[in-house]
């Protein structure tokens, strides 16, 4: 069957009962003239465009990458692909990417050779190593490089360099996924598993348009609502997301009020008496104090805080409270909102108070919003060190330092690793001077664009940028290192639900692009890194070697990767972590019977306070937690810091929509994607709307205390009060280079810096704003009508693209 | 109730000391404005100290003590130049030390704060005053999380304020 799948994002339905097998459909898009027939090869691979993590292979012929297929033994996606997979990958062949180094010579980015290039970004590391020390110099990363890029970057900086500045740009997307397991559970991994959709009976989303974002697990949720006995969905969202349509109940609080809600939620399961009290005492610690904490929050009081009506809250808390099943998901709604911990916490605690944890159809996913992301966490590449080790707890940095062969000494830990908007703050007051920015867009990603723009052109910052193409930010570097991408590249990753797929080189990189991991090596050597016995510090110099490198890292840890090689992952289903010879064939659920990582010797974090952010220190933890339970946290709410008034009326939030990725370096490439959603639009309710004079299509400025952007208006079932901007849009494909000229596109000209305590997670999902009309000639907004940003207004044409994906129900 | 005057001297005292610590955290929350987690955080803890404040204005009551339910507040003109300044040298890193003596002074009059609210929490006790006790119980523990942030804080940022 042929489908438009830009019309239809999920495809057809496969409808199945509780405790059935998902069907197999086979998804496939080829260029367009290339037949089945004329495919030389499929090479296995993953999607690298979202966190659910989707097998697939590569169509190779005449060494291009001519389409995708997605791959139907894999326990992910039984086949099925989204819609920026089957698209996405025509990037890889865009004519615009980098395939030369460039370096910065008289205040223009000029093509040089890499020895060239290597040599500068060298030489100035070797210089303020000598005159400053390893606090001058910082690496950013990102959540889509490969496992073994992270490890064997995460070995250079904290083993080899010895800075504390290493971070990704998960810190955007899964700081508090990762932050709120360590509350709960004192350690990063997530308990359940994409296979509890087909068992479980209420589904509840917080703050997670999974519809969009993970859009392959919804035609797994839209299966199982297609079908017998489908589980009721709760949705927590002040958008109309597809999510929220679907939903039994959809509650759309005030943005910045989730930890009103949770403990409104909490209130009504507790004292109705829907606990589970025998799993609450016998695996739990702190649940007085949850209990004493929530009866501040009957539903009357959580409507004046966050506008949702106290009917419908106990309606969602009596279908949360009366499932049998309870699957929950968190994300970016939760994440990327004040309290952002605090919030995300409390749905772990649903789920222990509940009971709900451990068996099929149960337990919580806080979800990843990159395909990778799970590995920079895994692999110290973020904020933590490798393996889920403790920076607090000496015992794991000696161990650690045995791994790597260096003096425990060399590796810093003295704190917590550097969050990036502290590094951004040592950049700015200038005591950080060196900045290698490897496969992300900061320019455009972080909040409060004008403020990022003028730290990273300081003069006082050398910057190297590691990309595929000559982002915002790489228009800024000083150094610019042409990287090889997936399809061009071997390598594995690791979705949310801990599967391990593995990615296999298809095609050759562009002109002289290289690998991450190449780079990363390379680099290496060029500085003389060396461990204790003076050998080389970094000991492989191809993929498998890394992994093997990282194997043996990660032996012993709850991300245990010892019984995965690459030939178990060859041909398959990819496999969930802890894999080793207790589990040799993976681990579908964490904390079965109630069993946990958090015992004080071994655990990955002492947590931290959730208000003040500090960390709980070693000796406390060890008296409220000395058996390994799970910890029950309690939260207050808190307002926002920054409230909407008479300036500016408006809390806006920023987002995602299913056709584009971060930054659209690859989707707006890819002219499908493209078509979809070609430009910013901002979400207005019909009654906001109504009350400024203004229509579907109008122009407006859409300013902030920061900043503003023109967009057009997309009027929607949105919650009144509430503005919504894609965050896609930056300046690259605009004509004005990396910055605004004249109004801006970007959605982070507008948004604070600010970030949740404990996590560190920046907010974006609260700030004041304003609107004002500017114009409009009666055209629609150019977003798509097929999801969240779905038209009120009657006659704005929908969203379509061609009938070119094959879609094969087995 | 029967007056004990040294009991009354200990909380006129806390009182004292929870409204420095208030001006404190305000007044290291301004100089400091380009510092965000500093900014935002001492702002978000001194609201504790002044609930504290009142708090304690009204327990006085029950003792005959006439304390200020309103903290000693210099927010304003004197703020609005001390956050212009913060902002202006946000650039430097010159203000990294004088962050760390702020903190530091944060720190010292919190950990004073909380043996103030020790006295009183043992004096309740001896006295079998559950309604200071209870308020002992209720407000120190946030004493300590206020010192904590400031030591934190200091642990994490002295080696980027050192070593550069």
């Amino acid at each position: 069957m042929r489908t438009d799948r830009i019309a239809e994002p999920w495809g057809s339905r496969t409808p199945y009962g509780p405790g059935q097998a998902w069907p197999v459909r086979v998804d496939q898009h080829l260029a367009d003239g290339v037949s089945e027939d004329s495919v030389e090869r499929w090479v296995q691979s993953a999607s690298i465009l979202h966190s659910n993590g989707d097998a697939l292979d590569i169509a190779v012929a005449g060494g291009r990458i001519v389409g995708v297929r997605g791959r139907a033994v894999d326990r992910v996606n039984h086949g099925r692909l989204g819609v920026k997979d089957l698209y996405g990958w025509q990037a890889n062949a865009s004519p615009d990417r980098l395939t030369r180094p460039l370096v910065r010579e008289g205040g223009r980015l000029v093509e040089t050779d890499w020895d060239t290039a290597m040599n500068r970004v060298v030489g100035r590391c070797q210089e303020l190593l000598e005159e400053q020390g390893p606090s001058a110099i910082s690496f950013y990363t990102t959540g889509q490089l490969f496992l073994e890029e992270y490890y064997t970057l995460g070995l250079v900086a904290r083993g080899g360099i010895g800075t504390n500045h290493l971070d990704g740009n998960t810190r955007l997307c899964t700081a508090t996924a990762a932050a709120a397991l360590k509350e709960t559970f004192a350690s990063d991994g997530q308990p359940a598993s994409y296979t509890d959709v087909d068992h479980a009976d209420v589904i509840a989303l917080f703050g997670h348009n999974m519809a969009e974002t993970q859009s392959v697990l919804w035609m797994r949720i839209l299966d199982r609502l297609a079908g017998p006995e489908p589980p009721k969905l709760v949705a927590v969202d002040p958008r109309p997301t597809p999510v929220a349509a679907a939903a039994t109940v959809h509650l759309a609080p005030r943005p910045g009020t989730n930890v009103a809600v949770m403990n409104g939620l909490l209130h009504e399961v507790i004292s109705n008496g829907w606990v589970d009290r025998e799993y609450v005492e016998a695996h739990t610690v702190g649940f007085d104090e949850l209990e004493k904490r929530v009866r501040d929050y009957p539903p009357e009081v959580v409507e004046r805080i966050s506008g949702v009506p106290a009917e419908q809250l106990r309606e969602a808390a009596r279908v949360l409270g009366q499932a049998e099943r309870l699957l929950c998901t968190v994300l970016q709604g939760f994440y990327q909102s004040h309290q952002a911990t605090a919030a995300s916490v409390q749905v772990n605690n649903l789920v222990l108070v509940r009971g709900m944890l451990g068996k099929p159809g149960c337990g919580v996913l806080q979800f990843n919003g990159q395909p990778t992301a799970q590995n920079t966490r895994e692999c110290g590449a973020d904020g933590d060190l490798p393996g889920f080790r403790n920076w607090a707890n000496d015992a794991h940095v000696e161990d650690l330092a045995r791994v790597w062969n260096v003096d425990p000494m060399h590796i810093p830990h003295y704190g917590p690793p550097t969050h990036l908007m502290q590094m951004l703050r040592y950049a700015e007051e200038g005591s950080i001077r060196f900045m290698w920015v490897s496969g992300t867009n900061p320019a455009v990603s972080l909040p409060e664009l004008q403020r990022v723009r003028s730290v990273l052109t300081d003069d006082r910052l050398f910057l190297v940028v590691q990309d595929i193409f000559l982002t915002e930010t790489a228009q800024l570097a000083d150094v610019v290192l042409p990287a090889a991408t997936w399809g061009e590249k071997t390598g594995t990753f690791t979705n949310v639900d801990r599967t391990v797929h593995l990615s296999e080189k298809a095609v050759e990189p562009p002109g002289e692009a290289r690998p991450d991991l190449d780079i990363f090596v390379d680099f290496a050597h060029r500085m003389g890194l060396q461990d204790a016995d003076g050998q080389p510090l970094v000991k492989w110099s191809d993929p498998e070697g890394a992994f093997e490198g990282w194997k043996e890292c990660s032996r012993g840890r709850p991300c245990d990767y010892t019984g995965i090689t690459y030939d178990k992952l060859r041909g398959g289903s990819g496999i969930q972590w802890p894999c080793n010879d207790e589990a040799p064939e993976g681990t579908e659920r964490l904390y079965v019977d109630g069993r946990f990582f958090s015992a004080p010797d071994y655990c990955e974090s002492y947590g931290r306070d959730m208000v003040t952010g500090a960390p709980v220190e070693p000796s406390e933890y060890k008296a409220l937690n000395p058996d390994g339970k799970a910890v029950v946290k309690a939260a207050a709410y808190l307002p926002a810091h920054e409230q909407p008034d008479d300036d500016f009326p408006f809390t806006l939030t920023t987002g995602r929509t299913i056709y584009h990725f971060h930054t659209r370096t690859k989707t707006a490439r890819a002219p499908q994607l493209q078509a979809a959603a070609p430009d910013v639009w901002v979400e207005m309710s019909e009654q906001d709307a109504a009350g400024a004079g203004i229509t579907e299509g109008d122009l407006v400025d859409v300013a902030s205390p920061r900043g503003s952007v023109r967009a057009q208006v997309r009027v929607t079932g949105i919650r009144p009060g509430v503005l919504f901007l894609p965050f896609h849009y930056g300046y690259w494909d605009t004509g004005a280079g990396h910055q605004p000229d004249g109004e801006g596109r970007a959605a982070n000209e507008l948004t604070l810096t600010d970030w949740d305590p404990a996590s560190k997670q920046p907010l974006f999902k609260t700030a004041a704003a304003r609107v004002a009309r500017v114009g409009g000639d009666g055209t629609p907004a150019p977003a798509p009508t097929t999801t969240a940003s779905r038209p009120l207004t009657p006659g704005v044409p929908v969203t379509t693209g061609a009938a070119d994906v094959e879609e094969e129900i087995r | 109730m029967s007056r004990k005057p040294k009991l009354d001297m200990a909380l006129h005292e806390l009182h004292r000391s929870e409204n420095e610590l208030n001006a404190r955290l305000l007044h290291v929350s301004d100089r400091h404005k380009a510092d965000h987690e500093v900014f935002y955080g001492a702002r978000d803890l001194a609201r504790w100290s002044r609930d504290h404040v009142r708090l304690l204005a009204e327990a006085g009551k029950r003792y005959g003590l006439d304390l200020d339910a309103d903290p000693r507040d210099d927010s304003g003109l004197l703020a609005d130049v001390r956050q212009k300044a913060g902002e202006l040298v946000g650039k430097r890193p010159e203000p990294g030390v004088l962050l760390l003596r702020d903190l530091r002074a944060v720190h010292k009059t919190a950990v004073g704060v909380s043996v103030d609210w020790e006295v009183i929490a043992q004096a309740a006790q001896a006295l079998q005053d559950r309604e200071l006790l209870g308020l002992a119980q209720r407000c120190h523990p946030d004493t300590l999380r206020q010192a904590r942030w400031a030591n934190a804080l200091i642990k994490v940022m002295s080696p980027q304020v050192l070593l550069s």
